[in-house]
């Protein structure tokens, strides 16, 4: 039996343990509806790029003049994996997971004889991913020092994309990030960048009505469109990785501060009964020692 | 609101503006173009340039866009994507000179004709901006 004090310790130092956790799951929680604000706000844009996208890329496929960011380079040798994860722990299976979804699509691509590189965004991908495929990394952009995530950042992303496309050194980009479904929920997801993966048939059907008229021409504004796509694409992936951080890092620090509590109670529990056992013995020894007497 | 346009400005950040005009004015990529309610349906990119938001016959709203692109939906609707978008009245001169000056200086500097290239767009958005502060 440990003694009283020890178990004194313990329930103190559990205590305050858990004022970490609730102190983590309040600011996770405030946090978690900034960053939803955020991914809310940005909606619009995506989607409406989204669609214009989509109407154009759904004529220009079929030609051969389409441009290669739209149908890739006919190639399928170089997978470029950009893996977003975050910068911090402490926010249970979140990084895992991603990472998780990532080391499958690697082990699947270097069975299939293609060379895979790797770009890291956030610290914590890296760090998991290093042990393994060390040597196919060939970057690592950090998002520590950002405050505010801005669309700047994602241009910086989407700009290194963009000029490792253009030199040929990536066919096909595909990008991993969690979707933010719900507070307790959210979905490991790899998006596939370049060539952009478009829907149904059907579906771009009825997306317009009337056919719009193109100024200059619609080739004109595919290019102008595709490389920034990219960009909205990647900013889209960080809001939704932000919140979805964020939630993970509630849901594990409110299921920390519930365990620290049982813990707390189980160890009150013992720490009265060996009071109480310390008392009784007392008591004992008194009593046997007067009636000897 | 029949004979009116509906504008909205958006940028990857959030939606910046939706108001109800007469007439929008739009620098297109050919050069400006206005748009009345019942405009036929257009997709257009833009040069870096001033959006204008026309009450009657008087401008109420001004605001500098960096390129873009712009959309005319059916039922007098306008879409503007923009990545960048200023009010005018806010911008101030001497922060875009010194900007100006900034990207000039690393024009100059560029090892690399990427690089180059970024800055030379830069530049030309910063001029574009700072005429739209002299204009009218």
């Amino acid at each position: 039996m440990p003694s009283l004090k020890s178990l004194r310790l313990r329930i103190n130092s559990v205590k305050s343990t858990q004022k970490i956790t609730k102190a983590m799951k309040m600011v996770a929680a405030s946090r978690l509806r900034r960053a939803q604000e955020a991914a809310e706000a940005g909606r619009p844009f995506a989607e409406r790029m989204e669609r214009m996208l989509f109407n154009l890329a759904a004529k220009q496929t079929g030609s051969d003049s389409a441009p290669q960011l739209l149908v890739g380079t006919g190639k399928d040798q170089v997978h470029l994996l950009v893996v977003a994860t975050a910068e911090r722990g402490l926010c249970g299976a979140f990084n895992s997971s991603i990472v998780r979804l990532a080391r499958r699509h690697i082990e699947e691509l270097v069975r299939a004889g293609k060379t895979v590189k790797i770009l890291c965004v956030g610290r914590k991908g890296r760090d998991q991913l290093r042990r393994d495929y060390g040597s196919l990394i060939i970057d690592t952009i950090e998002l520590a020092g950002v405050k505010k995530l801005g669309f700047v950042d994602a241009e910086r992303i989407g700009e290194r994309i963009l000029s490792l496309f253009a030199h040929g050194e990536a066919d096909v980009v595909t990008l991993f990030y969690s979707r933010f479904k719900s507070v307790i929920s959210q979905i490991p997801t790899a998006q596939q960048l370049i060539p952009i993966a478009l829907p149904a048939a059907e579906a771009q059907a009825d997306a317009g009505g009337a056919i719009p008229e193109y100024e200059p021409d619609e080739e004109a504004i595919l290019a102008d469109i595709l490389p920034r796509n990219v960009s909205v694409q990647v900013y889209r992936a960080l809001l939704e990785n932000a919140a979805s951080e964020q939630g993970a890092r509630m849901s594990a620090m409110d299921n920390a501060t519930r365990n620290a509590g049982e813990m707390i109670k189980k160890l009150t529990i013992s720490y009265n009964r060996q009071r109480q056992a310390i008392i009784t013995k007392e008591l004992i020894e008194i009593i046997s020692g007067a009636e000897a007497v | 609101m029949a004979d009116r346009v509906h504008l909205e400005l958006v940028s990857p950040e959030r939606l910046l503006l939706a108001v109800d005009a007469d007439t929008v004015v739009l620098p297109g990529a050919d050069g400006d173009f206005g748009v009345l309610a019942d405009h036929a349906p257009l997709i257009s990119t833009l040069r870096p340039g001033v959006i204008e938001v026309y009450e009657g016959e008087k401008v109420v709203d001004r605001l500098f866009v960096a390129g873009g692109v712009a959309e005319v939906l059916e039922g007098s609707r306008v879409t503007v994507l923009a990545t960048t978008a200023v009010k005018i009245a806010e911008i101030e001169r001497a922060k875009v000179e010194q900007a100006l000056k900034d990207a000039r200086e690393d024009h100059d500097d560029a090892k690399d004709d990427d690089i180059r290239a970024k800055h030379a767009s830069r530049i030309e958005e910063l001029m574009a901006m700072l005429e739209s502060v002299d204009g009218p």
